[in-house]
């Protein structure tokens, strides 16, 4: 296991949908409502708490979006700080169990 | 034993066609209720009765509202009211002073709960019908709600300045008409109709209609739905429900030039427009 890892997990109390390629998300604890775009919505549906964030921008990003390695690891910390922020995803250097049915 | 009666007077009050009884042992509050929701009072049975009881606490507050549920009840709290409200029984209670501005607070909020729970949503937009069908108008404050009502031609019913009160229906979504009052200071009338379209306002140089991509919709959608409650699966009813709108109702930004050129624009966009939306 690389040294460093973070795990990402849905949290269970938010809800969420997608429509036309972007993912809607609201909290349930505030009701502040989020739109996530393609990128972001492809690492929101990755995050299943066990996967480290590392192989989701390497697998899910870089193999399916036309991004540098080093810019997307970058950005999506970004995101998953940003997020966690807000209680929509959980942050974990060590494998996380997903709330979120 | 001294045995005491205190005599409530009751009167129904029937917004978005839930009527609710409210019941108090003050003359003079029972007075501001039927004052403030005239041409609302019903005759219908009560779906939900709500007890009134008034205290001396400060002025309506602009601290933030608190929803959450407490064991079966929905509990919404403010610096200047304390309601209960039991969805099951129908039963529920309200602790404020005699305000007329906290009376509405309470009940737009316990409004959004039980419209909700019923696939329907408050939506902080006028409303107003056109040639039969309902057209409302949204955006942010200054952006022309107030404005719109103010130019709708004689033959145009008002629903609402301020706050919408809609509800899926066999084709749709209807639109009610509501006493909540914005800048115009005049409720809505007591009535309702299918909804054509939602239209989000920006002032401009002419009047012209766009499309809305869906998620842009959902977004503007979601920015102006009145909703409080910490509460998941009512969270996840209100996201399905906004997502329902959007793909049954057309979605559209109005920009506008505030004369009453305007409601030639509305016109047409119902004649206009066949069918269901492009992105249903």
């Amino acid at each position: 296991m690389p040294e460093n890892c973070i795990y990402i997990a849905r949290s269970s109390g938010i809800a969420a949908r997608a429509l036309a390629g972007e993912m809607m998300v609201m909290n349930s604890a505030d009701s502040t409502f989020f739109t996530l775009n393609e990128v972001a919505t492809a690492i929101f549906q990755a995050a299943d708490g066990r996967t480290p964030l590392q192989e989701i921008v390497r697998d899910r990003i870089c193999g399916q979006f036309d991004i540098d390695l080093e810019q997307a690891q970058a950005d999506a910390e970004q995101f998953v700080t940003e997020l966690s922020g807000h209680g929509i995803l959980l942050v974990s250097n060590q494998p996380l169990a997903s709330e979120a049915p | 034993m001294t045995m005491m009666a205190t005599a409530q007077k009751v009167t129904c009050v029937e917004i978005g066609g839930i009527p609710i009884a409210l019941s108090t042992c003050d003359d003079a509050f029972l007075d501001l209720l039927r004052q403030r929701y005239d041409g609302f009072l019903s005759a219908s049975p009560p779906e939900f009765e709500l007890g009134f009881d008034l205290t001396r606490t400060g002025p309506a507050s602009d601290d933030d509202v608190r929803v959450r549920r407490e064991g079966d009840e929905w509990l919404v709290e403010r610096g200047d009211f304390h309601a209960r409200l039991n969805p099951r029984t129908g039963r529920g209670s309200v602790r404020q002073n005699a305000n007329p501005y906290s009376l509405d607070s309470v009940m737009r909020i316990l409004h959004s709960l039980i419209v909700a729970e019923r696939g329907g949503f408050l939506l902080h937009a006028a409303s107003a019908i056109c040639d039969g069908r309902a057209y409302l108008f949204s955006g942010a404050s200054g952006a022309g709600k107030t404005t719109m009502t103010r130019l709708a031609p004689a033959d145009v019913t008002l629903l609402t300045d301020e706050i919408s009160y809609l509800r899926p229906s066999a084709d749709g979504y209807a639109a009610f008409g509501t006493p909540f009052a914005g800048e115009l200071a005049k409720a809505g009338e007591n009535c309702t109709a299918p909804v054509a379209a939602l239209f989000f306002l920006e002032k401009g140089p002419e009047n012209r209609v766009d499309e809305l991509p869906p998620a842009e919709g959902i977004r503007r959608l979601m920015r102006n739905i009145l909703f409080f409650a910490e509460d998941q699966d009512l969270v996840e009813k209100l996201l399905a429900t906004a997502c329902d709108f959007v793909a049954r109702v057309p979605i559209r930004r109005l920009t506008f030039y505030p004369d009453a050129r305007v409601w030639d624009e509305v016109r047409d966009f119902e004649r206009n427009f066949h069918g269901v939306p492009e992105h249903a």
